[in-house]
This record gives C-alpha cells, sequence and structure tokens, in this order.
C-alpha cells in the first residue's frame, strides 16, 4: 500500500491496518532474528577453522622454540625476549594442571551420574558407635564440573592464543624485526590493548557471578534438585525435560497444580508489567503537562513536592503503604471512624482487591518518577506544532493525542521497554507491599500477586524447590527476550527520524 | 467590532483563567496524596501510644522516645548495626561500581577491538535473565568460600555484574566528540591519558550520575541481602531489618520505631537525591532515551 491509500484510510481502518501489519511482520522479526543466529554461527566457524590453520601452522613451519610451546606454554615467549608473558601463560599451564588432576577431574567425571552414593551409616571401630559419612554431594559435583568445564576452555584458548603469538614472533625474528620486549609488552597494555586492561576485571566478574551460575542453573532445570532431593544427605538426578513439561504441560503427580499456577502467574505478571508501564507513562505525563502549563505559577514547588517521594528510598514508601492499606490500617480505620464503612476494605487481602491496590500503589510511586524524565523531553517539543494546532482549532486532548503522545512514544520508546521489561522483574513492589498475597488454595507456592520473580524468589527462599525455579527463570527469560526483540525490530522498522525534525 | 474583539479576548481570558483553577486544585489534590503517607510516617515516628495502628491520624501524646530506643534498646533490633551495615556497603559498592562502570563504558565506547560488538550483545542477553536466578548458584559458591553471612560476601554479589549496567555511560561517552581522542593521540597520548585527562573531565555528569544510582541502590535492596543473610541479624541492611520490625509478631510494640528508622533512612538519602537530581535526570534521560 502506498503512502496516500494509507492517508486516505479512516482512523479504524488505519488502525487495523497497522495492527495487521504488526503481525504481519512477526515472521520477518523471527526470520532475521534466525537469520542472525545463524551469520553468528557461520562466524564461529570460521573462527574454528582459523584456530586449527594457527595450530597447524605451528607443527608445520615451527622451528623448536614454537614447537616446544605446544608442551610448555610461553616457551616461545621466554626465549624471544617476551619473558613476563611467557612466565604467565606458563603458570597457567601449571595451576591448570594442578587444578584438574587434583580437584576438577574426580568432579568431571562424576557429572554424567551426578554421584552414586550419598551418604552411608559406617560403624566406627575406635568409638564403637554408627557415623553417617558423607560420599558424593551432587550439587557440588555439578558446580564444580561446570567449573571445570569453563576451565578446560579456557586453558584451550590460552594454550591457542600462546600458539598464536609464537608463530608471530618467530615470523618477526625470521624476517629481522627487533622484537618487542616485556616493557613494550606493559606499554601495549595502557594504549593499544587498554581496552583488555580496563575489561579484565570487570569481565572475570561477569563471568564468575553471572555466566557460570546461570550455566549452573540452566543445567539445574534439567535435574529434581529439590527439598527431597536435597544433599548432601540425598542425591538429584538427571530427569531431562521433565520439569518442563511439569510446569508447562502439566504432567505427572503435581502438574496439573503447577502448569495452573504457571499460568495464572504468567498472565498477572503481563497484564501488571501493562499496566504498571502505561498507566505511569500516560498519568505522569499529564501531571508534567499540568505543571509545565501555560499560567500555572510555582512550578518548582509542585515538582519538588513529587521528586520528594522519588528521593525516598522505595522500601519504605512500599512498607508504609502496605502498613496504612492493611485490614486494622490507617486508612480503613479513618474512613470507619468517618462513619464512610463499616466494614474494611480488604486492600490487601482480595486477591482482585490486592491486585487493583498495587497496580495503584505503583501509580502513586512511579509518577513522580515519570515526571521527573519527561518534564525536560516535553519541553523539547516545537512549541510550534501545537501554536498551528491551535490555530486550526484542535482541543486540548486531540493536542495531546497526536501531538504529545506521538513525539513522547516516539523519543522514549527505549525507555518504555526497559521499564516494560523491568515491570516484568519489578521485585520489591510486590514483595514489599503483599509479599505476593493473598494466598490461594489452587495455587502451588504462591499468592495471588505473586510475579513470575517472586514465585521464582519463593520458591527457592521458602520451598528450596531449586530445580522448578530454574524453570521459571528460563521461562522468564524467554518471554523478556521475545519482547525485546519485537519491540526493538519493531521501533527500528518504524523509526522514522525525520518526523519530528 | 472593537467592542465584539475585546468581549472575545475577555471571555477567552474567562477561560484561561477557570482553566487555571482546575489545574491549581488538580495540583493540590495530587500534592496532598504525596505528602500526606510521608507526613504520618513523621506523625507516627513521634507517637506516644504504643500499639501498631490508631484510629486518628495525630498523636496524642509526642515524644523522641522512638528514636532514642532504636539505639539504646538493641536487645531484639540493632538498628545502628543495620545502619552502619547499609552505609559500609553502599560506599564499597558505590567506589568499585563506579569504577568497573566507567572502565567498561570506555573500553566498549572508545576503543575498536574484535569481538566489541558481539560482546555488547552477550552483554545484553545476559541482562534478560533475573538477577535472582544466578543468585542460587552464587549462594552456594559463597557458602563454600564462606561469604554468606558477611558484607564481603554481599558487596561482591552487588558489584560482580555491574559491568552490564555499561549501557548509560556508554551512550554519554559516544556523544563526546573522536576528534578529541584523535588530537591527543597525535600529541603522543596513550588511551590511559586520554580516559584520565580528556573523557572523565568532560563526563562530569554521568560519572555523579553512576556514583549516586551506585551509592542509592544498596539503601533499597532486599532480594539478595535477605538471602545471603538469612538467620543472621546483626548483618541485615535496613531495608531487611525494618520490615522485620513489621513481621506480624513484632509490629504492635516496633511499629512507631520502624516510623522513626524509616524516618532516619530518608531523610539522608532524600536529601542527597534532591541535592543532586539533575544528574539523575540527565543521566536516564541520556542513556535511556533517543532524542
Amino acid at each position: 500500500m502506498v503512502d496516500l491509500e494509507y492517508l486516505k484510510k479512516n482512523p479504524i481502518q488505519k488502525f487495523f491496518y497497522r495492527f495487521g501489519n504488526f503481525f504481519r511482520g512477526l515472521p520477518k522479526a523471527f526470520a532475521n532474528f534466525f537469520k542472525m543466529i545463524w551469520r553468528g554461527i557461520c562466524a564461529f566457524a570460521m573462527r574454528i577453522a582459523s584456530v586449527f590453520q594457527e595450530v597447524y601452522r605451528a607443527a608445520k613451519y615451527g622451528d623448536w622454540k614454537t614447537r616446544m610451546s605446544f608442551v610448555v606454554m610461553g616457551f616461545g615467549h621466554i626465549t624471544r625476549k617476551q619473558v613476563l608473558r611467557g612466565f604467565v601463560y606458563l603458570l597457567f599451564e601449571v595451576i591448570f594442571i594442578l587444578y584438574l588432576t587434583l580437584f576438577g577431574w574426580k568432579y568431571l567425571v562424576k557429572m554424567g551420574s551426578l554421584g552414586d552414593v550419598a551418604m552411608a551409616e559406617e560403624f566406627n571401630e575406635e568409638l564403637g558407635i554408627f557415623e553417617y559419612i558423607y560420599y558424593d554431594n551432587s550439587m557440588l559435583i555439578l558446580l564444580y564440573s561446570v567449573l571445570t568445564i569453563f576451565f578446560i576452555c579456557a586453558f584451550v584458548y590460552m594454550w591457542y592464543q600462546n600458539l598464536r603469538t609464537c608463530n608471530v614472533l618467530q615470523e618477526m625474528e625470521e624476517i629481522g624485526k627487533t622484537l618487542p620486549n616485556t616493557k613494550d609488552a606493559v606499554r601495549s597494555m595502557i594504549n593499544e590493548q587498554y581496552y583488555k586492561t580496563l575489561l579484565a576485571v570487570p569481565m572475570l566478574g561477569i563471568l564468575v557471578f553471572t555466566i557460570i551460575p546461570i550455566v549452573f542453573m540452566m543445567l539445574i532445570a534439567f535435574t529434581n534438585y529439590d527439598q527431597v532431593h536435597m544433599p548432601p544427605s540425598k542425591l538429584f538426578d538427571w530427569v531431562g525435560t521433565e520439569n518442563f513439561e511439569t510446569i508447562l504441560g502439566g504432567s505427572g503427580v503435581t502438574g496439573p497444580a503447577f502448569a495452573y499456577t504457571f499460568r495464572e502467574v504468567l498472565i498477572w505478571t503481563l497484564l501488571w508489567a501493562f499496566f504498571a508501564t502505561f498507566t505511569n507513562y500516560i498519568l505522569g505525563m499529564l501531571v508534567a503537562l499540568l505543571i509545565n502549563k501555560k499560567g500555572i505559577r510555582f512550578k518548582k514547588m509542585w515538582r519538588t513536592i513529587l521528586i520528594f517521594s522519588v528521593a525516598v528510598p522505595q522500601f519504605v514508601s512500599l512498607l508504609l503503604m502496605s502498613q496504612m492499606l492493611a485490614g486494622e490500617g490507617i486508612v480503613n480505620n479513618l474512613l470507619k471512624s468517618w462513619g464512610w464503612i463499616e466494614e474494611s476494605i480488604p486492600f490487601l487481602t482480595d486477591g482482585v482487591a490486592a491486585k487493583i491496590t498495587v497496580i495503584v500503589v505503583n501509580i502513586w510511586i512511579g509518577i513522580p518518577f515519570t515526571v521527573l524524565i519527561t518534564t525536560g523531553i516535553l519541553m523539547n517539543i516545537p512549541a510550534d506544532l501545537y501554536e498551528s494546532a491551535k490555530i486550526d482549532g484542535a482541543s486540548p486532548l486531540r493536542m495531546y493525542m497526536k501531538i504529545t503522545l506521538p513525539y513522547m512514544w516516539f523519543v522514549t520508546t527505549p525507555y518504555l521497554i526497559n521499564t516494560f521489561v523491568g515491570n516484568i522483574n519489578n521485585f520489591n513492589v510486590i514483595f514489599l507491599l503483599t509479599g505476593g498475597n493473598p494466598l490461594s488454595l489452587d495455587l502451588q507456592n504462591a499468592g495471588q500477586t505473586d510475579l513470575l520473580i517472586t514465585w521464582l524468589y519463593k520458591l527457592t527462599y521458602n520451598e528450596q524447590n531449586y530445580s522448578f525455579a530454574a524453570v521459571i527463570g528460563i521461562i522468564t527469560f524467554v518471554i523478556i527476550a521475545a519482547i525485546s526483540l519485537i519491540f526493538y525490530n519493531k521501533s527500528k522498522a518504524v523509526k522514522n527520524e525525520e518526523e519530528f525534525m | 467590532m472593537e467592542a465584539n474583539k475585546t468581549k472575545k479576548l475577555r471571555s477567552k481570558r474567562r477561560v484561561e483563567r477557570t482553566s487555571n483553577a482546575v489545574g491549581y486544585v488538580i495540583l493540590t489534590v495530587i500534592s496532598i496524596i504525596w505528602i500526606i503517607p510521608y507526613f504520618y510516617l513523621i506523625l507516627q515516628s513521634f507517637r506516644g501510644e504504643p500499639g501498631a495502628y490508631t484510629t486518628y491520624l495525630i498523636p496524642k501524646e509526642f515524644t523522641v522516645d522512638n528514636y532514642v530506643k532504636l539505639f539504646t534498646d538493641k536487645s531484639l533490633f540493632n538498628f545502628p548495626r543495620w545502619y552502619a551495615n547499609t552505609f559500609i556497603t553502599a560506599l564499597f559498592v558505590c567506589v568499585i561500581q563506579t569504577v568497573i562502570v566507567l572502565a567498561t563504558s570506555f573500553a566498549l565506547s572508545r576503543m575498536r577491538f574484535r569481538g566489541r560488538k558481539g560482546l555488547m550483545n552477550l552483554l545484553l542477553v545476559l541482562g534478560m535473565f533475573p538477577g535472582f536466578m544466578s543468585m542460587t548458584a552464587v549462594y552456594f559458591v559463597l557458602k563454600e568460600i564462606g561469604l554468606t553471612q558477611s558484607l564481603v560476601g554481599l558487596i561482591l554479589v552487588y558489584v560482580a555484574s555491574s559491568a552490564m549496567g555499561y549501557y548509560i555511560s556508554k551512550g554519554f561517552f559516544d556523544t563526546i566528540p573522536k576528534s578529541l581522542d584523535e588530537a591527543a593521540k597525535i600529541d603522543g597520548a596513550s588511551q590511559h591519558t586520554i580516559f584520565f585527562k580528556i573523557i572523565l573531565p568532560l563526563a562530569k555528569p554521568i560519572v555523579v550520575y553512576t556514583v549516586l544510582t551506585a551509592f542509592l541502590a544498596p539503601w533499597g535492596e532486599y532480594m539478595f541481602s535477605s538471602l545471603l543473610m538469612f538467620g543472621d541479624q546483626t548483618k541485615f541492611n535496613v531495608a531487611n531489618g525494618l520490615r522485620q520490625m513489621l513481621q506480624r509478631e513484632n509490629i504492635a510494640q516496633y511499629f512507631t520505631r520502624f516510623c522513626a528508622g524509616a524516618v532516619l533512612v530518608s531523610v539522608p538519602i532524600a536529601a542527597l537525591f534532591i541535592w543532586l537530581q539533575k544528574y539523575y535526570v540527565e543521566g536516564v534521560t541520556g542513556g535511556a532515551v533517543k532524542g
């Protein structure tokens, strides 16, 4: 459809056209995504190929110094002036071999079975009593196996780097270039290779505290690690995709209850994220517009009053609200003493009421934040847009719908996506306000206002049901990834940067 | 004709005046709704009568006992200790996180190297996992090396993954003209010098933003602290500790003290935030908004 045809349509047709377009665009977005993955795989394969090439080169054309580096890492460096670097390689190799033989190996071999005997009763002849002796700890076996696998990968990478740099050094020597010594290496670490210096610690932190734990938890999702399989007294074992089948498909004894809970929690999580994001966004913007309005005085005062509640730590506001809205809290008490109500309003104790309360309180928490963020941007909207709209006789509502919202929508899409994703994982508001309650008999280990993230927390903290918690974590990831992917793609596709310039 | 025009003008002015009046009414109502809970909090913190809830807003008897008892009666809840814990945590997190975030952002923004794009995508994808998911494994590791129930462990957990928050400051670094780097490079400056002598002085707003958010985060964090410090009340942070005062068995006795504690936490934090809010807004709108 060309632009002219599109403009001729009435708003409802336009809406349906865009609606249809969105879904028509979905396959393409997914296709692009998979194309991207495929390209990534290809690039990765090329890298692997070049690794083998480099190793082959070192083996075929390398002199004895280079060939020695196959076994003694860093040998080529030490004999070619790069003493420090060589010793770092060597040290790494020694540590790796010690780790693997003394420690990692015995865990790695048990990774398939996750241990055979957890605990045995044995007779202690010296004391004349039976004792419990602990043998295999499935959790530690899995944890150290993952650690060992990462260590092995790191070693292979270092070994390859060692050969590659050896090749370079040998080549430089052959064509008679002066070899860079240790001092040059240090200098390059604060210059051309400065990024390595900068990123070393941050990436180590991410590797140890994010990547390895995530891999570990993804593996846990395929085991039966829960309260009845708790090391060190019990073993847990691989169960394949059983947990996913239980939670998603409702198979097994506890399956239907878990599947039902998952559905309910998921629907509420998405509803919550939607309402929490857009009520705050739209209402906050309206308040900001009101304060910005020509003729309203004491702008700074109004703003400061609102900003005050952003400044107070959120947990204080939330705990305070949970107390004020309690059954015997001040709000109910005051309403009763004024004779407005007879019975307490179950703000936090009735399922539906609690959901509404949570969203309303979140509006109370969130509006000042939106005001703070949007005030500056609102002032940037070219005033002549409004002027000409006014001359054409547009009402304030129309101007808001046709100028303010589209402009803000255009400028703040990334912020909105971040907020939406943040709300899916908004632990604090739910947990400190309602604790996920009220409880319901139909829901497995979850209350009626629980989000996926608070359910995950409860499964971990209260139930020690780690395998299900891991499944929930993975599902949350998939949902967030899908949403981000679709919206980022959409926002790029509709990006028409000239529109407001 | 002339009379008609002034009439029109006058009626227009009247419309404007009423719309402004409505605006003032709405703003006043909004302000009251936003201020009243904090007003209530402060009033309750000075309340002399015992018990959790009252049926009236203004206390009958004012006292500073609740504040005094927070610091003297440490039999069940050690508030000064929580305060110190949180402050120490915030201080360390603030320094380490700022260094990590700025270093990562500089490397990703000003330098070009192989795998840069891949690294950025990796960090983006990792950020989509719920942070709590990896916590179970981290907890086991920390337990193995004896760092649960310790502030060192908590600080490690807070700062270890902070490189994933590079996004905002990288966005800011991207806006600094590349020609500055090039000029400095011609004069023989190393990347290290460029970072410290050129980029950092120009990036003051984002440095303040990073420091501010890093310092504020531990004051309201509940999730990780509650898991890591489980069973040792002396290591709690304020959020975790104050929530204990509201548990069913404590609330009757401790509600007013909770209010006093909340005031003591809120006042310095709110003051700090309001003082530096300009940088906060600049940071959030600069990084998360394209404009």
